[in-house]
């Protein structure tokens, strides 16, 4: 389904879209009030900027130096081309633990791959820890936007679906008493999982270290109760030196919720004695985008959810209405790389206003590929009725005359017509808006008989 | 009445004080000519705001013409995808504008085209890299270039100031919400000099509206709610007169709020300017 339908399909319950904007909204209001407390913030941006161009510019370099790092620190390096590639490394993993049952922290790229179906056929129960994610984890839903997997749902919806899963008190909405009861139900499944899974924010090249920022604990609670921890880190995660991290950790927690730091931010080099650190490299598809002069620089995201969370259309049609596993204005200019004729319609669910370039920590230019992916799409899609409107239309401005011509049949037209036709079902822009008032004259009439 | 500018910042010995009907102005220099370029459905559906553009210039002493053989800039087509498809377009604009010492629109986002969108065409590169460092947005021409510090005039409304997207963010015409960066605005700046004139601080002060172009009609329910949650913020903080650099922006709002009947006025800064100190 497109953008566009699943979009007023969320406007229906207009009660609800206006909370759900209101509710981002805050999340931003609070991102620029704390970015604003930071003089160089902006010199922050750039120079993060800078280092992750240098990053994809160097890549091959800096995931060898990781490897070969990773593993003197002994820490088990997989490579994953795609998808099933990595499903396949991480279901071989717990297969060779006998393990059944594992948690996993936040991980968009496990999303990605759609690895909790994948497990679950094969007779492993996933658990995912992170609160909101475990929510939508039991409505059998993806999350709705990268850092806030539940926000789409308000504390009745909680509460409800934690009276079915959880035994809660009907009707009790009570923040806390929600979470308390989430945190006794994780408790238990943290207590009896082998392996953990966890996503990583940042790998570390000099050192092999890798970096896993959470607000909840919920990733250092699972790794440290099992004997397993798999990584699963997209290429493109890697930076070069530990100190960059200065920058990076300085950026993602204030640009993703407006909080000064994540509060977990753990560093892991090396398993505890007997216990096994993997990490799964994946490709799937970047280095494809990265192979793309104009798009490559998507890359250099680090998923703080912050052009979300600005984005006036993302507001007001909510992370499902995209489609795609990372939504938003970030997911539209990445998942078109993916299947361009799948998520034809992303890059044209913006004004291009631009305000999701200005808020990126990483200057990614977002508003700008969406421009372009409007060009490549296009181009795919090849001669269909629009395009050959643009064709016509291309001709008429080329040509002053022609121009003339069809300006004139046109005012004159919405002057003859009347408002049945003008404002029926045919005439989209006159759905809920007033056409404007027909001039009696063009600007050029007008200056002809004024000026001349 | 009195116009009073610090007029150009080069040139300043060939300066002349003129007297023109009620005017004190100081002339462009002569040498420098100015072409109007009014966006298609400007000329099409507001000349008032053509109008206005070309009287407040000429009040301002400057020596504007209007090319008659101009047509549209592209953007409608080259935003929907079919950049590929405006060469012709875009060749056209470049010629009819080839001689102009500056060339001005009251629009902002049909100035950002010109710069950052509009296809480069074989051959015709350099004077292509010319244009773009004479086109200007009518608010940053009149604070950047004719560096216009008094307005007199009197202009005794609520203003709410639509900041459009890619005049604010595009053309950087004033400070954008998301960067940490000084304020400033060229629209406020000039409206500010006017008598009686009272700047609405909004909530949201730089959110799109919705119109977006071809948006408005593909992304039909989104770009109204937009539109209707801009509208909001100006009434809830008491804006008689809604203003703006893109008379496109101010149309959609002003469909919304006409079908809505919602106690709202409309005008291009233009008209506003024009207006107050005529």
């Amino acid at each position: 389904m497109s953008h566009p339908t699943k979009a007023s399909e969320f406007l229906q319950d207009a009660a609800k879209a206006k909370w759900h904007d209101e509710t981002l909204w805050f999340v931003r209001d609070k991102r620029d009030n704390i970015s604003k407390t930071i003089p160089e913030w902006e010199e922050l941006r750039e120079l993060a900027s800078q280092i992750k161009d240098n990053v994809l510019a160097n890549l091959e370099t800096y995931l060898v130096e990781f490897e070969k790092n990773a593993k003197a620190n002994n820490i088990h390096v997989h490579w994953a081309k795609n998808a099933e590639e990595h499903n396949q490394i991480v279901l071989g993993i717990l297969q060779n633990h006998q393990c059944k049952a594992i948690v996993k922290s936040k991980s968009i790229l496990t999303e990605e791959c759609h690895l909790n179906p994948f497990l679950e056929n094969n007779g492993i129960e996933v658990v995912d820890t992170d609160l909101g994610e475990r929510i939508v984890q039991f409505l059998n839903q993806p999350p709705s936007h990268i850092v806030l997997p539940a926000i789409h749902l308000k504390k009745r919806d909680i509460s409800e679906l934690f009276h079915e899963k959880l035994q809660t008190e009907k009707g009790n909405e009570d923040p806390t008493y929600l979470t308390h009861a989430a945190r006794i139900h994780l408790r238990e499944k943290f207590l009896g999982a082998k392996v953990a899974i966890t996503g990583v924010n940042f790998g570390v090249a000099e050192t092999g270290e890798f970096v896993v920022c959470t607000n909840e604990g919920n990733a250092d609670m699972g790794v440290h109760l099992a004997d397993v921890h798999i990584a699963c880190m997209g290429i493109e995660k890697i930076i070069p030196r530990r100190k960059d991290l200065g920058i990076f950790l300085r950026l993602l927690a204030r640009s993703a919720t407006g909080q000064p730091i994540t509060n977990y931010n753990s560093h892991f080099r090396s398993p505890a004695p007997g216990k096994e650190i993997h990490i799964v490299l994946v490709d799937n598809g970047r280095t494809e985008q990265l192979g793309r002069e104009k798009f490559k620089n998507s890359l250099k995201c680090i998923r703080c959810g912050a052009c979300m969370n600005t984005c006036p259309i993302y507001r007001r049609s909510g992370g499902y209405s995209y489609g795609s596993v990372v939504p938003g204005p970030i997911g539209s200019i990445l998942s078109p790389g993916l299947d361009v004729k799948k998520y034809s319609t992303l890059p044209f669910a913006s004004t291009l206003c631009g305000s999701c370039t200005d808020v990126c920590p990483v200057k990614i230019n977002i508003h700008e590929q969406l421009y372009e992916w409007r060009q490549e799409i296009t181009k795919a899609q090849g001669t269909n009725t629009k395009s050959i409107s643009m064709k016509i239309a291309n001709g008429i401005f080329a040509v002053p005359f022609a121009y003339k011509i069809t300006g004139a049949m046109m005012r004159g037209a919405l002057k003859i017509l009347p408002d049945s036709i003008t404002y029926s079902g045919l005439n989209i822009w006159g759905k809920q808006r007033d056409l404007p008032e027909t001039p009696k004259e063009t600007f050029k009439d007008w200056y002809k008989k004024n000026r001349k | 009445m009195f116009v009073d500018i610090l007029a150009f910042n080069v040139q300043a010995n060939i300066f002349q004080y003129l007297n023109i009907h009620k005017y004190r102005i100081h002339k462009m220099p002569l040498n420098k000519k100015i072409g109007l370029f009014i966006p298609c459905y400007v000329d099409q559906f507001y000349p008032n705001v053509g109008i206005a553009t070309l009287e407040l210039l000429e009040k301002l002493g400057c020596q504007v013409s209007y090319p008659m053989g101009q047509t549209c800039c592209g953007q409608p087509m080259a935003n929907a995808g079919y950049e590929w498809d405006t060469i012709g377009t875009t060749k056209h604009f470049l010629k009819t504008f080839l001689d102009y010492d500056y060339i001005v629109a009251p629009s902002g986002s049909c100035v950002l085209h010109i710069k950052d969108h509009a296809p480069a065409i074989p051959g015709m590169e350099k004077e292509q890299e010319s244009l773009h460092q004479k086109i200007f947005e009518l608010t940053e021409f009149l604070t950047d270039i004719l560096k216009v510090e008094t307005l007199h005039g009197s202009f005794p409304h609520r203003v709410g100031f639509h900041a459009s997207c890619h005049g604010h963010r595009g053309l950087r015409l004033g400070s954008c919400s998301e960067r940490n960066e000084p304020f400033y605005s060229k629209g406020k700046q000039l409206l500010e000099q006017l008598d009686g004139l009272e700047w609405v601080e909004l909530t949201r002060t730089d959110e799109c509206c919705g119109f977006g172009g071809t948006f408005a009609v593909t992304e039909e329910a989104l770009s109204v709610q937009m539109g209707k949650d801009r509208l909001e913020d100006h009434l809830t903080h008491g804006v008689e007169i809604l203003t703006g650099g893109d008379i496109s922006c101010i149309m959609h709002l002003e469909g919304i709020a006409k079908r809505n009947q919602q106690p709202l006025e409309f005008m291009h800064i233009a008209e506003i300017l024009n207006q107050a100190i005529s």
